[in-house]
C-alpha cells in the first residue's frame, strides 16, 4: 500500500505536478488531494479548478503511480502534445487527440457530460478524408521542425507532400 | 461600415422588442468549430493562425459575393486593433475578453445589424454567435444553423461520428453549442432569493454567470443562464433545456416584483425615483454606479413608476455609458476622471431630453 505523502492514510490519488518545469510525483489520500487541488489565492497553475478536480477524480480509479506516469508521457504523433501537457492546460492540441487519448478521455467525458456519444448535428460535408486532414497537421509540424534544424532538403520534400494533399482535398 | 459608425448605433438585440423583454434582455447561441487540417489553438503557431484566418476570410468574401452575407458584413483584424477598439467590441458583446487580450492573427466577422458575430482564433478556430432580443431561442437556432451550414460549404470542420464536433476543450465537444439567455433580475436580488435560484439551476446542470461572462460579478442585476453539457443531447434538446427554465425564472422575478409593490410600495418607488434623480443630475459618475442605478430605473419603467422613458433607451444607456463606448462616441481618449464627468453629462442629456438641462460642465 502506498501511503499518502501528507498523512498516513492510503494514497488513492497519484498526481504529477510540474515544479520548476520538472514533473514531480505526488501520492495523496482523497482528503489531502482535494486540499492540494483546491484553488488557493496564490495558485498560479493554469488548470481550471473544475477540470483539475475532474482529472484527479478519474485518474484515481485504480491507476497506479507507474501507470499514471506512463500515461502522462504518451505523446500524440500528430500534434506532439503529451497527456501531461493536456492535464496541465485543460486544452487538447489537435482533433486526433480525441482518438489517440480515447481511453483516457472517456471517463472524463462521462464526468462532464454524463454521455460519451454525439447525437446532434452532422456536417453536410463529412470530412471523408479525415486521415488526410490530420496528416496535414503532422506534415506541417514536421516541416517547421525541419526548417528549424536547417534540414532544407527534408523540408522541401514535406512541402511537396503537403501541397499534394491540399490539392487533392480541394479537387 | 466602420467601427465608429457602430459606436453610435445599437444592435438589434438591444432594441428591447423581443418576447418577455421586460425581463429577458437577449437570447444568444454560440457554436464552437475547428478546421480539420490545423492543430487547436494551444498547438498552433503564427503561420497556422494566419492560414486559418485567411480561410475564414475567403469563405466570408465568397458568401458576400454570392449575396448570402450582406455586403456590409465587417471582417475585422482584432490583432491589429488598438486597445480601445478591442474594449469597445467586448462591451458590445461582439467578442470575448479572451479574444480581446490575445495578439497575432485574431479576427471577428460582424453582421451590420449585430445579429451575429464570428470570432476567429479564440479558444477554438471559430466561435459563431447569434443574438436575439428577448426570449427567442428558436429563431436564434434557425439563423445559427444556416450560418453554420454556409461556412461549412467553404471549410472542413473537425468532426468525429462518435464525438461530434471536436473542440479544444472537452467541455465543449459534441454539439459545441452554448445556449444562453440574459435576464434582468433586480427584484430577486432585492428580496435575497437569487442565491436560492442559482443553487437550483446548478442542480440541473445549468450555469449562471454575471454580465460580461466568466467569473465576473453580476453588474446591474444581469444574469446569464446557459447549458453546461454539450455532448449526448441534440441541439434542440439543449435549447429546450435552457428555454424551459426561463419562463420559470421570469415568473419568480414577476412574483418578487409584485411582492415589493404590494408590501413596500413606498420604499420601492423611493428607490427607483432616487436612482433616476441621481442619473439625471450627477456631475460625475462611475460606470459601476451607473449600472447599479440604471438597473433600478429599468425595473421602475417596467412597473410604471417612471413615465416617459422606454426600455430600448435604457438598454442603450447600459452599453453606451461604458468606458470604451463613451470614448468612441465622443471621439476622444479620456482618463477615468474625465470619463466619469463625460458619462454624467451623457446621462443628463439622454434622460432629461435636452442638453440645456444641466449641460456639460467642462469648458
Amino acid at each position: 500500500m502506498l501511503k499518502c505523502q501528507k498523512c498516513d492514510r492510503q494514497a488513492t490519488f497519484h498526481i504529477t505536478d510540474l515544479i520548476d518545469g520538472k514533473p514531480k510525483e505526488l501520492h495523496l489520500c482523497e482528503d489531502c488531494a482535494q486540499k492540494f487541488l483546491a484553488p488557493s489565492a496564490d495558485d498560479s497553475s493554469e488548470v481550471m479548478p473544475a477540470m483539475a478536480g475532474l482529472l484527479a477524480q478519474h485518474l484515481a480509479v485504480g491507476e497506479t503511480a507507474d501507470q499514471l506516469a506512463r500515461l502522462d508521457q504518451r505523446r500524440c504523433p500528430i500534434c506532439s502534445i503529451t497527456y501531461l501537457e493536456f492535464r496541465k492546460q485543460g486544452r487538447l492540441g489537435c482533433p486526433n487527440d480525441y482518438e489517440f487519448f480515447t481511453q483516457e478521455l472517456e471517463p472524463l467525458l462521462m464526468n462532464i457530460h454524463d454521455q460519451t456519444h454525439h447525437i446532434g448535428k452532422v456536417p453536410k460535408r463529412c470530412p471523408q478524408g479525415a486521415d488526410q486532414q490530420t496528416q496535414l497537421i503532422r506534415l506541417r509540424r514536421e516541416m517547421k521542425e525541419a526548417i528549424a534544424s536547417e534540414n532544407y532538403e527534408r523540408a522541401s520534400q514535406l512541402r511537396d507532400e503537403i501541397r499534394q494533399i491540399e490539392a487533392e482535398s480541394r479537387g | 461600415m466602420e467601427l465608429s459608425e457602430l459606436a453610435n448605433a445599437s444592435g438589434e438585440w438591444l432594441r428591447g422588442s423581443g418576447p418577455e423583454s421586460d425581463i429577458v434582455i437577449s437570447s444568444r447561441i454560440r457554436l464552437a468549430r475547428n478546421l480539420a487540417d490545423f492543430p487547436f489553438l494551444s498547438r498552433a503557431n503564427e503561420s497556422d493562425l494566419a492560414a486559418i484566418e485567411q480561410q475564414i476570410q475567403k469563405a466570408v468574401d465568397s458568401l458576400k459575393a454570392d449575396g448570402r452575407l450582406q455586403e456590409t458584413t465587417m471582417f475585422i483584424d482584432v490583432g491589429g486593433l488598438p486597445r480601445l477598439d478591442r474594449q469597445f467590441l467586448v462591451e458590445r458583446q461582439l467578442i470575448s475578453r479572451e479574444l480581446a487580450e490575445s495578439n497575432g492573427s485574431r479576427a471577428v466577422v460582424i453582421d451590420p445589424a449585430e445579429k451575429f458575430s464570428l470570432m476567429v482564433n479564440e479558444e477554438d478556430h471559430l466561435r459563431l454567435q447569434v443574438m436575439q432580443s428577448g426570449l427567442n431561442l428558436r429563431e436564434g437556432w434557425e439563423q445559427m444553423n444556416r450560418l453554420d451550414d454556409m461556412i461549412e460549404e467553404h471549410v472542413t470542420y473537425a468532426f468525429s461520428d462518435r464525438l461530434g464536433y471536436l473542440t479544444a476543450c472537452p467541455t465543449n465537444v459534441g454539439t459545441g453549442i452554448r445556449v444562453s439567455v440574459m435576464l434582468h433580475l433586480p427584484a430577486l436580488v432585492i428580496t435575497r432569493q437569487i442565491e436560492k435560484v442559482f443553487k437550483s439551476l446548478q442542480k440541473i446542470n445549468l450555469a449562471v454567470r454575471g454580465l460580461y461572462g466568466e467569473g465576473s460579478q453580476a453588474m446591474g442585476d444581469f444574469y446569464q443562464i446557459s447549458n453546461q453539457i454539450t455532448l449526448g443531447l441534440t441541439e434542440e434538446e439543449l435549447i429546450t433545456k435552457v428555454g424551459d427554465i426561463v419562463p420559470v425564472l421570469i415568473d419568480y422575478e414577476r412574483q418578487a416584483r409584485g411582492f415589493l409593490i404590494r408590501e413596500s410600495h413606498e420604499t420601492l418607488h423611493d428607490r427607483v425615483s432616487r436612482a433616476f434623480g441621481i442619473l439625471r443630475t450627477a456631475q460625475t459618475i462611475s460606470s459601476e454606479e451607473t449600472m447599479h442605478l440604471l438597473s433600478s430605473v429599468r425595473m421602475g419603467v417596467n412597473l410604471g413608476l417612471i413615465p416617459d422613458l422606454t426600455i430600448p433607451t435604457i438598454n442603450k444607456l447600459f452599453i453606451h455609458s461604458q468606458p470604451a463606448h463613451l470614448q468612441k462616441i465622443t471621439g476622444e481618449l479620456m482618463d477615468k476622471t474625465d470619463r466619469d464627468i463625460e458619462r454624467a453629462s451623457y446621462l443628463r442629456r439622454h434622460l432629461n431630453g435636452t442638453e440645456s438641462n444641466g449641460g456639460p460642465t467642462r469648458n
